[in-house]
């Protein structure tokens, strides 16, 4: 539905979009991730219209959007950063414009009346713009994306400001969206991502550092590969026993104590799974464990890894970021097996989940 | 562009910006025939038409200033240019809007001349030979004149709004290069003490009277209908509109 190809825009000798390609299917919800300033909403404005591009290609539905660009408009709709709204109009004055502006030809009242009812803004549809509030205004810009009924809908930064309640309604109205069009959504927040994308595209600095479906990245994020471990027993032998345990990446023991129990923060390398290996050797030892929890790893620590890898080198790995932490040197090759999940994301997106993690068992 | 222009309109008269330019244009234009043909007893609107002339300096930029720098500032513009609409669209969109308000503002003030009217029809009804009264074939020249006249500074306005983001300096900016235009030939009719033009260099005046707008009028207020001015004018209109658009394409290549 949407094809970017070999994207570029420069501004003077900035260079804000380097080279982007990448797909969008049909009905397909897609999250657009990346720091501030990393060129999301400049491919944004790109592929809506808004600006030219340098070099590259950008269709929707087949149509290149510089050839042909009253065409492809028809078929976007758009809601930017900050939401175009007229604010001395009322929020019907202002639907019925760009009901007019897009030359729409479904029936007026009842499209509209649908749309209102979609974004749950009927109790303010006879007020004047100017005196509603973020979370309306925020809701009147998405009606104004809908009307058209266009095949692909692109929000910027659709929840930002908005109020939590407000912010899971409008994740479920573009979750609902999903189902009858093809939505490209950016954000900074990631469990946004999360919580509404099929695929997840992470860009920095005007490069996509990673393409990958959402279920892959939350299978890597379920893995067991940092637990938090409760055990009675001296302090530090017990961090030492664990820290020469093969398979562990990095322990380090928390500030938590009960009673002669400390917690103990361990990291495995990629694929091993050390719990069983774990409770032999404490047993061995006769220091019981009181408890163990699966941390996993959050899609904090993915995005910002991921950002940071492709900051110091091209190839994408995911490693776990210990935030100000040291970290064990010895075991960075085995993290780059990990890596290859993202750094080979075309191969990796034929797969199904489940082979995905008998891999990293093979590992 | 239909859209765009039905948008424009109702945006005059939701904002008190519509009534401020009606108002101020009609109780001016009426206190000017006033002063120029009733109290000075006089059927000539030749003064009449000049300073008429002379206010669209402050009344043009009225109508202009907000047309593109408002919806720059309020980021509006990125709904207009990712709709389904040209940039040319966008721009004849917002400039009919504005020559429609400038035009309804002139033809209703055209109410002023009714008392000339009355008057004359009073006079003549004593003496038949001789025509008394307003030279109407000169009001209908010298309004389409104005009316050409206000089409091409509301699109010189048009460009400068394009080119800001900020109405109050859009409308600065647009009253310098509006009075410049129209006051400029006066610098050609300044003369020192011995009657000699302060200009004297021909090439200089010439170029004075190219520009100007005025210098283009005086053959309407003197009663002959110009063909070339109006081509002037109609040209004048299309460059800057041209160019108004150019400046949207290029911003997009920016």
């Amino acid at each position: 539905m949407i094809k970017i190809e070999h994207l570029i825009k420069n501004y003077g000798t900035n260079c804000a979009v380097d080279d982007i390609s990448f797909e969008v299917e049909e009905g397909e919800i897609v999250g657009f991730l990346g720091p501030n300033g990393a060129g999301k909403s400049t491919t944004m404005n790109i592929l809506t219209g808004y600006l030219s591009s340098t070099s590259g290609k950008a269709c929707i539905a087949g149509i290149d959007i510089l050839k042909n660009p009253i065409g492809a408009k028809k078929m976007i709709g758009y809601l930017p950063e900050q939401p175009p709204l007229y604010l001395d109009m009322t929020v019907e004055e202002y639907l019925n414009f760009a009901y007019d502006l897009k030359c729409c030809k479904l029936d007026r009242r009842t499209h509209l009346d649908k749309i209102c009812e979609t974004v749950k803004i009927k109790e303010v549809y006879h007020k004047v713009i100017r005196t509603l509030s973020k979370g309306y205004r925020q809701r009147v810009g998405i009606a104004q994306a809908l009307i058209g009924n266009p095949k692909v809908i692109i929000f910027d930064e659709p929840t930002v400001g908005l109020d939590p309640k407000q912010i899971i309604e409008i994740r479920n109205l573009i979750r609902g969206l999903g189902k009858a069009h093809t939505v490209i959504l950016s954000t900074h927040i990631l469990q946004e991502v999360q919580a509404v994308c099929d695929r997840i595209v992470i860009i920095n600095k005007g490069k996509i550092v990673a393409n990958e479906k959402t279920e892959n990245i939350s299978n890597i994020m379920t893995s067991n590969r940092r637990f938090n471990v409760k055990i009675a027993g001296p302090q530090k032998d017990v961090l030492a026993m664990l820290r020469a345990l093969s398979g562990v990446s990095y322990a380090e023991s928390l500030a938590e104590r009960d009673g002669d129990a400390y917690t103990y923060m361990v990291e495995t390398d990629f694929g091993v799974d050390i719990r069983k290996k774990l409770f032999y050797a404490l047993a061995e030892r006769g220091w019981p464990m009181i408890g163990m929890e699966a941390l996993g790893m959050s899609l904090e620590d993915i995005f910002i890894s991921v950002v940071d890898q492709s900051e110091e080198s091209k190839t994408t790995r995911i490693v776990p970021q210990a935030k100000g932490r040291k970290r064990n040197q010895a075991s960075a090759p085995e993290q780059e097996v990990g890596a290859a999940l993202f750094a080979d994301a075309q191969k990796k997106r034929a797969e199904s989940a489940l082979s995905d993690t008998d891999e990293e068992d093979e590992d | 562009m239909f859209a765009i222009y039905r948008k424009e309109m109702r945006s005059y008269f939701i904002n008190p910006i519509g009534y401020v330019y009606l108002g101020i244009f009609l109780v001016f234009s009426a206190l000017l025939c006033c002063y120029t043909t009733l109290i000075s007893a006089s059927y000539s609107t030749t003064t009449y038409f000049f300073y008429l002339i002379m206010s669209f300096i402050i009344l043009v930029p009225i109508l202009t200033m907000r047309l593109f720098a408002e919806e720059r500032k309020l980021r509006t513009e990125q709904m207009l240019l990712t709709a389904p609409v040209s940039i040319t669209g966008m721009v004849l969109g917002k400039y009919f809007a504005a020559l429609t308000m400038f035009v309804s503002g002139v033809l209703v003030s055209c109410v002023n001349l009714i008392p000339l009217y009355v008057i004359a029809a009073k006079e003549t009804s004593s003496s038949s030979l001789v025509h008394i009264g307003p030279a109407t074939g000169q009001i209908v020249g010298s309004l389409v004149a104005v009316i050409m006249i206000g089409a091409a500074l509301i699109a010189i306005g048009t460009l400068i709004s394009a080119l800001t983001e900020n109405q109050l300096s859009a409308a600065v900016i647009t009253i310098g290069v509006i009075a410049a235009m129209i006051l400029l030939n006066v610098l050609n009719q300044i003369t020192d003490s011995s009657g000699q033009p302060l200009i004297g260099v021909y090439a200089v005046r010439f170029v004075i009277d190219w520009i100007s707008v005025m210098s283009r009028y005086t053959m309407f207020a003197n009663g002959l209908f110009d063909y070339s001015a109006l081509l002037y004018y109609v040209s004048l209109a299309f460059v800057f509109l041209f160019l108004t658009v150019r400046v949207y394409e290029k911003r997009r290549w920016g």
